[in-house]
């Protein structure tokens, strides 16, 4: 296939029909139908404007006038040393390395499975494991009013696929890199990931995405989560790509009975940033915990959207989203929690603390709570603020320098969400990359 | 060691330290007492370098260097050290790392070379022979769900860590009880040396039964008033601010 170059509604759509025949003979042809259903599904809704209710606070005209390439397999791989700076010490994982959205087996490494146990691209998954993937795959994520899901899964072709059977424990988390390369024209990957727990197992996921070069790469993402009754899972996002992406993601959690998620998204890097956390709690007695970290400076906007769906009785949700707002940046923050009728018992608590070290940073914070069940309790709470003033005094009149006194309180706020990060290796890891972040010349300490 | 001349500060637009002198020598202690409001705590906060309060006239110097163009870290660098009112809480960030940051500025600066975990650790044994303290409070965020007595005494211990030669105690004594107070002034009569000097600020004799001033002086809206010996100290709980003041307006 010659490069296909996407851009406006119509590029898009011509750029579809190509795309399918180019992979028409991957023996995907199971897929055809849904694609088509999701083409036309984005011709239908085009992109959204700030008129839309759910897209008021961004403004996707950067993405929408870029012209992006739809990402060969690369010829030229990175040297594995490239990636090392990725690595997450004192911690094995499956690896699974996306170079510009393609799945790339000579950089990663998944050791012997257990028995049962599924990881492997999605490409492959997709001509290899039809019975695990149909009943699944694009059964959760809602395309009726979202355009990007529906370019996803319209332009999909890779991306991991985790199947954990019944009673198994995934001995060690996967941890997927997406690595974009790119240093000259824009490029566009359509990571679609799936991971399906079954009953009682206990499973840790981390996607990652990073950029090795300036260039610009919009990661237009979609993950499914199904999380089988009494399973475990930890899900984890970091976002630290180079500050010219665009990354629009979605993650959509299924949450059958007696099933425990957590979801920890660490979001500091990509120009504009869109991070949609949809758990649908559809089974008594599930829990979830949605924290976040976004960290953002220069120009950088990062939009936050939940919408946690109550909808059988007793369960818990718990959202902690913590942001800090530097330069110019922008920092949205918009949580919705809807209890369906059934949803009796629920109990549901959302929290969001942000923390504005310029004037010209700013935060929209919006709690929307709709409920329809008359015993239920849910809380939301929001916070603006400044660092504060006093401790700053208090450690300089200690002999702490202002700068260092900023890092210092400002790991503390971010610590707040980091220690709700189980998996020690990783919360270790993460806040040595916030600590650099800080003292880093992203951020302006003076 | 300190001078202090003809010091004026204000907050806002308004006027708080109206004119005040002061000279402290090494080793000496001197107490600054005074009525609630009359700028004790103004005073000071403006020699740690709180930029709130804003320096209009008079120069502070230390070993001679004016030190008001120069920042609060540096300040402590230095060796000045304020025992906070009201010390402030910091959630999240634990106290022993608080400390260790805190020292190792001091040591930098010093140019000597900054301790490790392990050696800080060793460092904080020693220092807790001077002042009692629990490795619990030591864990725990700085000062934060800290008792008022605790967060009193941790200033203290701070102190006796960072070893700085000219130690404000702003009503340290406040809200101790006996045995904490004790604690606290064995402390300080520890830390007392021929190169070391103290302004302490309170209200009450008691701490004074402990911690014997060389000089006490009285603070009535933004000048000292009055200065004198020991005795002074005693002489106020007996008669009261209204008697300085009186004294004073009727020497004016
Ligand atoms: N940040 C501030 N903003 C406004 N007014 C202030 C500020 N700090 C101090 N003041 C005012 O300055 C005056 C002196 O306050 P200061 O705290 O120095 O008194 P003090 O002598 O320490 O009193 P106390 O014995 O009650 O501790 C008071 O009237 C106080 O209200
Ligand atoms: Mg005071």
């Amino acid at each position: 296939m010659e490069n296909l170059v996407l851009k406006d509604v119509e590029s898009y759509i011509d750029g579809f029909a190509r795309f399918e025949r180019s992979v028409a003979g991957n023996g995907w042809s199971w897929l055809s139908p849904l694609r088509k259903e999701a083409i036309s599904k984005f011709k239908e809704l085009g992109f959204p404007t700030t008129r839309h209710e759910e897209w008021k606070f961004t403004n996707v005209a950067p993405i929408t006038k870029t012209s992006f390439r739809l990402t060969e397999r690369a010829t030229a791989l990175p040297a594995g040393e490239e990636l090392e700076k990725f690595t997450i010490p004192e911690l094995d994982v499956f690896k699974l390395v996306f170079i510009d959205g393609h799945f790339t087996p000579e950089l990663s490494s998944i050791k012997e499975l257990p028995e049962g146990v599924k990881i492997k691209s999605l490409r492959d998954a997709l001509s290899q494991e039809r019975e695990l993937l149909e009943p699944h795959l694009s059964r959760y994520v809602d395309l009726s009013d979202d355009a990007f899901s529906s370019l996803n899964t319209a332009f999909m072709q890779d991306g991991v696929f985790v199947y954990v059977p019944e009673n198994t424990v995934l001995p060690e988390p996967v941890h997927v890199l997406y690595v974009s390369t790119g240093t000259t024209s824009p490029t566009i990957t359509h990571p679609r990931n799936l991971i399906v727990a079954g009953k009682s197992s206990e499973a840790t996921v981390i996607e990652d995405y990073v950029s090795l070069g300036e260039g610009v790469n919009f990661s237009n993402v979609v993950t499914e989560l199904v999380a089988g009754e009494n399973s475990h899972i930890n899900h984890y996002k970091i976002e630290r790509e180079n500050r010219k992406a665009f990354n629009v993601s979605t993650l959509r959690i299924e949450q059958l009975r007696n099933s425990s998620v957590s979801t920890h998204a660490v979001l500091i890097g990509g120009a504009l940033v869109r991070n949609n956390i949809h758990p649908v709690l559809d089974g008594e007695g599930g829990s979830c915990l949605i924290n976040g970290l976004f960290m953002a400076t220069g120009s950088q906007h990062m939009d936050n959207h939940m919408l946690v769906e109550h909808v059988s009785p007793h369960c818990d949700s718990r959202q902690f989203y913590y942001g800090i707002l530097d330069g110019r940046s922008k920092g949205i923050f918009s949580g919705r929690i809807v209890v369906h009728k059934d949803a009796q018992k629920t109990d549901a608590k959302q929290t969001n603390r942000n923390l504005l070290l310029s004037e010209e940073a700013s935060i929209d914070t919006k709690p929307q709570l709709e409920i329809h069940a008359d015993d239920v309790k849910c809380t939301h709470g929001a916070t603006i603020g400044q660092m504060d003033e006093s401790a700053l005094f208090y450690m300089r009149s200690r002999a702490i320098p202002l700068d260092k006194a900023k890092a210092i309180l400002l790991l503390a706020f971010a610590g707040e969400s980091l220690k709700r990060i189980d998996l020690e290796p990783l919360r270790v890891y993460l806040e040595g990359v916030v600590a650099e972040w800080f003292s880093s010349e992203h951020l302006n300490l003076g | 060691m300190l001078e202090i001349r003809n010091l004026h500060a204000r907050v806002d637009d308004r006027e708080i330290l109206k004119g005040i002198n002061l000279v402290v020598n090494p080793g000496e202690v001197h107490s600054i007492m005074g009525p609630n409001g009359s700028g004790k705590s103004t005073l000071a906060q403006v020699l740690a370098g709180r930029e709130t309060y804003v320096v209009t006239e008079g120069e502070v110097l230390l070993d001679g260097d004016n030190i008001l163009e120069i920042e609060p870290e540096e300040r402590a660098c230095r060796g000045i050290f304020m025992a906070f009112q009201y010390p402030v809480e910091i959630p999240g960030v634990a106290n022993t790392y608080f400390l260790r940051m805190a020292l190792n500025s001091i040591r930098k600066y010093n140019g000597l070379k900054e301790l490790k975990p392990v050696e800080f650790v060793k460092y904080v044994k020693e220092k807790m022979k001077i002042i009692r303290t629990s490795d619990d409070l030591l864990k725990r965020s700085v000062n934060e769900g800290f008792s008022g007595g605790e967060k009193k005494r941790n200033e203290i211990f701070q102190m006796a860590l960072l070893e700085p030669k000219l130690c404000v105690l702003d009503e340290t004594d406040s809200g101790l009880d006996i045995d904490a107070l004790k604690l606290v002034a064995d402390g300080v009569n520890a830390m007392r040396s021929p190169e070391r000097a103290f302004i302490i600020i309170t209200h009450y004799q008691r701490l004074l039964n402990y911690v014997v001033p060389d000089f006490v002086h009285v603070l009535v809206d933004g000048k000292l008033v009055k200065s004198g010996g020991k005795e002074l100290a005693l002489e106020l709980e007996e008669k009261g601010y209204s008697w300085v003041e009186n004294s004073s307006q009727s020497a004016a």
